[in-house]
């Protein structure tokens, strides 16, 4: 059974045919991440026996004949960020060692109630904070496609997982483009789904306006799969939308001839490497050939996007960590002599570095006599990048970039320059601040056989066209 | 206070009131007040990692309902806020409160005034937050240098109600509290408990000298859990201020705490003091939108409020202010009063019996009306009765302190109580010859053949034995004296 680039629709069936058990499958999967994982360092955690149990469940339904589910028998591996009962959850974090959650993430549930097996917890960058995964605070993640080399971040676990075959799909969050940059630099397909369209409960809040839930997968047929399990209103998230959710697996394969593709121009600038430039560009080429128009836009407040992320970013992030303060749970330092010493040192000894800076970037942002220059202004900012998208969304179905404007770069490259660092998402930020669907398709590879991803923006709630639109880039490229 | 000082108050008051929700603000645990540490809890409320709060629709409906109490404009959408502090009993690290959308604004209260007259108070801001939990410092462990934390409280529905600094005596203040006070327990949306913390008041004071316009450094007064106290913390503060400010001193801005038991405020300690609070947007909960449908159908839920319930009582019972507003101080109490007093032969007769007799005992005796073993049913009943002088007012007071000895209600004690009849043949017939004596000319009649007129006689007998001759008796008794 090769389970390399097994995808849900042929795990099921397997399972279905009985042509191995979910047990089985189980086993098969444990046993590669036991053969590969000490080189890539995708996971923090297994979750043998939930899985297991789950797996036993299936294999009853199928010698009953019962109906299978949707992921019936799918392995699937959780990012860290993400609450799974009674599993070790840290969001990569030394704040977290050893912190057992006691509830579920509404989007893992959803998954488990569909049939999912799930593996385990993938290592992250720090509070999804990072765009390298060197943010661990319990170790890096090596690009399956060349150990030297950074999977992406935040999500690198959960790309580098699907890409090495150590999951069928995996469960990322994306807050300025940590499901698409990793899928891009890992080769495998990252959805990151319109904001209110999967549930946040259970997700561990990093900067809540920006958090989404996505999955990485092999084939956009399965990250289409995906969404159709983790989508919809939930009770429990507030900002989750009340709005149906259609049959993403349909718009897989439609024939793309006569939609409108934007390609704006200020994503296309210098900087951008001439190998991606070229597959991206083929990409561009091969919607024409399959009969789209493709239409030069521009979003002029593109130059605006990073800093403003980093403000809003910061600002929810000094607020939503706040809760990690030793009295309750998390780490708590010994010893301390006052109930503020108890505070610094532990916030101190428990954060990594990035984690803090960023706490304090965002509290001066919020410190009175800054808000109105720093917090109020960035909102403005969102405001006119979402009336810029709103402008071009008029003209066409979906816009086409590049997701990253490089493929993967070296471990300890830019770790000493946290600016070069942030400036890896200048392509995918934009999206989060704007609340809009993207996905990162696989579109190519470097000569030194680096994977390419080419990122597809949407309209809200219209990920059924990225999904045909990727698929028809994925068919193309493959 | 002294009238005459050169300096003048002012004041301003900030009142949390717990809003009486059976739930939570953001999650669905309890808000039963006593239940074990702990106990009423969830990821929400503890603040665990991922947690979502989702607002309780019952605490918008109870806010509303509070603001158009007071006569406040309710926002169409106002929007969430965190105040972010660090704190042991704040899990999440931040207060989910509202800032500079509040719910609604622009409210006032009458309030009247030492001279007799009246004067508006205005309310600047209505606004929705939580609570947070409480620390425990010392009774909980056995070592006195560890501090628990209850979190049941934390996410407890709270409305702050700010007042514009229009209160100008400590007098006032008191009375602006207590009129607040009497408005929220007539909505039903709080019970206003100051022991369980569900009424609480800070106050913010300065001085200037009369006739000035801008105002002098404010000190903020805090925890304080008694209007009383209030009202002696707002004495001292003032007195203070012109010691300081005559001495040729500054007013330092502070918050204060009050000390009931030497009667004095002391400052803070410096750490607890300076917050820098961080307000933004809640990320997590969509801006709060209450229509003017929804604003319309809470409103016809709003009672009858306390102003406007005692002038409709003076003319619907010919009650004086003084009447009124001694049975509207709950609305228990005016409820149990008009379900009487509809009924009642004259309801001016009832409100003086009820503020005369009944709440004189309840007080003493320690009684809330809910537990009055006199119901408004007996009152009525006594009422009634003390009209037709079938009870003299000396009867009434004995047959109520037999009601609060037994614990019984009032027509029970008076149906064994009431006057005894005459059963005893012997003592009757001495009567009914006294009265067969006095009226020879209807013994003729009846003698004659007329036999109706014993009716004459019956009334006779009744009227000499005040009523209390056994009517069987009397009929059995009375033709064979007639007939000799």
């Amino acid at each position: 059974m090769n389970i390399e680039r097994m995808t849900i629709e042929t795990a099921r069936e397997q399972v279905a045919r009985k042509q191995t058990t979910a047990t089985a499958l189980a086993e098969s999967f444990y046993k590669r991440i036991e053969a590969e994982d000490s080189r890539i360092g995708a996971y923090l955690a297994l979750s043998r026996e939930r899985a297991f149990a789950k797996a036993s469940e299936i294999d009853r339904l199928v010698a009953d004949g019962a109906p299978l589910p949707a992921l019936a028998g799918v392995p699937v591996g959780i990012k860290d960020v993400l609450m799974t009962k009674d599993i070790v959850t840290t969001a990569g974090s030394k704040i977290l060692k050893n912190f057992k959650a006691p509830y579920d993430c509404t989007a893992v549930a959803r998954l488990e109630r569909a049939g999912a097996v799930i593996l385990g917890k993938l290592n992250c960058d720090e509070f999804a904070m990072g765009s390298s995964n060197e943010n661990s605070g319990y170790h890096p993640v090596h690009n399956p496609h060349d150990l030297t080399r950074v999977p992406g971040g935040s999500s690198g676990g959960s790309a580098a997982s699907v890409a090495a075959g150590m999951a069928v799909a995996t469960l990322g969050s994306d807050t300025g483009g940590s499901i698409r940059q990793p899928a891009a630099f890992c080769g495998v397909v990252g959805l990151m789904p319109t904001y209110g369209r999967v549930s946040r409960y259970g997700l561990i809040a990093f900067a809540s306006s920006l958090d989404h839930i996505g999955p990485f997968t092999h084939t956009v047929k399965d990250a289409a799969i995906m969404l159709g399990v983790i989508a919809g209103r939930d009770p429990l998230d507030s900002t989750s939308a009340d709005v149906p959710v259609p049959d993403y697996v349909a718009e897989v394969g439609r024939p793309v001839k006569g939609m409108k593709i934007g390609v704006p121009d200020e994503y296309f600038a210098e900087g951008l490497d001439s190998e991606v430039r070229a597959a991206v560009e083929k990409s561009i080429d091969d919607l024409r050939a399959a009969g789209c128009e493709i239409v030069r836009i521009t979003l002029p407040s593109t130059k605006y996007a990073i800093p403003t992320y980093y403000i809003v970013a910061t600002a929810e992030a000094s607020s939503n960590l706040a809760r990690f303060d030793g009295v309750r749970y998390a780490y708590r330092a010994e010893g301390a002599a006052t109930l503020s010493e108890m505070y610094r040192r532990s916030r101190d000894e428990g954060f990594g570095a990035e984690v803090k800076r960023r706490i304090l970037l965002g509290t001066y942002a919020l410190s009175a006599g800054y808000y109105d220059a720093y917090y109020l202004k960035a909102q403005r900012v969102r405001t006119l990048l979402a009336r810029e998208f709103e402008t071009a969304f008029a003209q066409v179905d979906a816009i086409l970039t590049p997701t990253t404007p490089t493929p993967a770069f070296k471990l300890g490259e830019k770790t000493n320059n946290p600016l070069e660092m942030y400036l890896n998402d200048i392509f995918t930020v934009t999206a989060d601040l704007v609340g809009i669907p993207g996905i990162s398709v696989p579109c190519g590879k470097t000569r030194a056989g680096l994977p390419i991803g080419v990122q597809l923006l949407g309209k809200h709630f219209d990920e059924g066209t990225l999904f045909r639109v990727a698929s028809a880039v994925e068919h193309a490229a493959s | 206070m002294s009238t005459t000082s050169k300096y003048e108050p002012v004041i301003g008051l900030e009142v949390h009131v717990q809003l009486l929700t059976r739930t939570k603000a953001f999650c669905s645990c309890s808000t039963e007040f006593g239940a074990p540490p702990n106990s009423n809890v969830c990821p929400v409320c503890l603040g665990l990692p991922g947690a979502l709060p989702v607002l309780n629709r019952q605490v918008v409906e109870f806010a509303v309902l509070a603001a158009q109490a007071l006569n406040c404009t309710v926002n169409e959408t106002s929007i969430f806020a965190r105040k972010n502090y660090f704190y042991p009993d704040l899990p999440k690290g931040y207060q989910i409160s509202q800032y500079d959308k509040p719910l609604a604004e622009f409210g006032h209260i009458e309030i009247d005034t030492a001279d007799g007259g009246k004067k508006r108070i205005g309310i600047t801001r209505l606004h929705v937050e939580e609570d947070a939990g409480k620390s425990m410092h010392e009774g909980v462990n056995a070592s006195d240098d560890r501090t628990s934390v209850d979190l049941n409280r934390s996410g407890v529905p709270l409305i702050e109600i700010v007042s514009e600094p229009d209160i100008s005596t400590p007098d006032e203040a008191y009375e602006y509290l207590t009129r607040l006070k009497e408005i929220i327990l007539y909505t039903g949306v709080s019970d206003c408990n100051m022991e369980e913390g569900s009424l609480r008041c800070d106050a913010n004071v300065s001085i200037r000298p009369r006739g000035q316009k801008e105002l002098g450094t404010k000190a903020e007064v805090k925890n304080v859990n008694s209007f009383r106290f209030i009202k002696q913390a707002l004495e001292y503060e003032i007195k203070r201020h012109e010691e300081v400010i005559e001495s040729g001193g500054k007013i330092v801005q502070e918050t204060r705490l009050y000390n009931p038991s030497e009667g004095r405020t002391y400052p803070m300690r410096t750490k607890e003091r300076a917050h820098d609070y961080r307000y933004f947007p809640e990320p997590d909960l969509l801006p709060l939108v209450v229509d003017q449908k929804w604003r319309d159908e809470i409103h016809a839920r709003l009672p009858e409020l306390p102003e406007a319930r005692r002038a409709r009582m003076m003319a619907d019972y010919g009650l004086t202010e003084g009447d009124a507003h001694t049975l509207t101080l709950t609305k228990a109490m005016a409820d149990a009063f008009e379900s009487a007093a509809h009924k009642a032969t004259n309801p001016k007769r009832l409100a003086n019996i009820i503020q005369t007799e009944l709440i004189g005992r309840l007080k003493a005796a320690g009684l809330e009306l809910e537990d009055s073993p006199i119901s408004m049913e007996g009152a009525l009943l006594s009422a009634d009765l003390t009209e037709a002088g079938t009870i003299s007012s000396k009867m009434l007071k004995d047959l109520y302190d037999k009601c609060f000895e037994r614990r019984e209600d009032f027509p029970a004690v008076y149906e064994k109580e009431k006057p005894q009849q005459i059963s005893d043949a012997g003592e009757l017939e001495k009567i009914i010859d006294e009265v067969i004596a006095a009226n020879p000319k209807q013994v003729e009649q009846y003698r004659a053949g007329k036999k109706t007129v014993i009716a004459f006689f019956v009334g006779g007998v009744m009227k000499a034995t005040k009523g209390k001759a056994n009517p069987a008796l009397v009929n059995e008794l009375l033709p064979k004296k007639l007939e000799g």
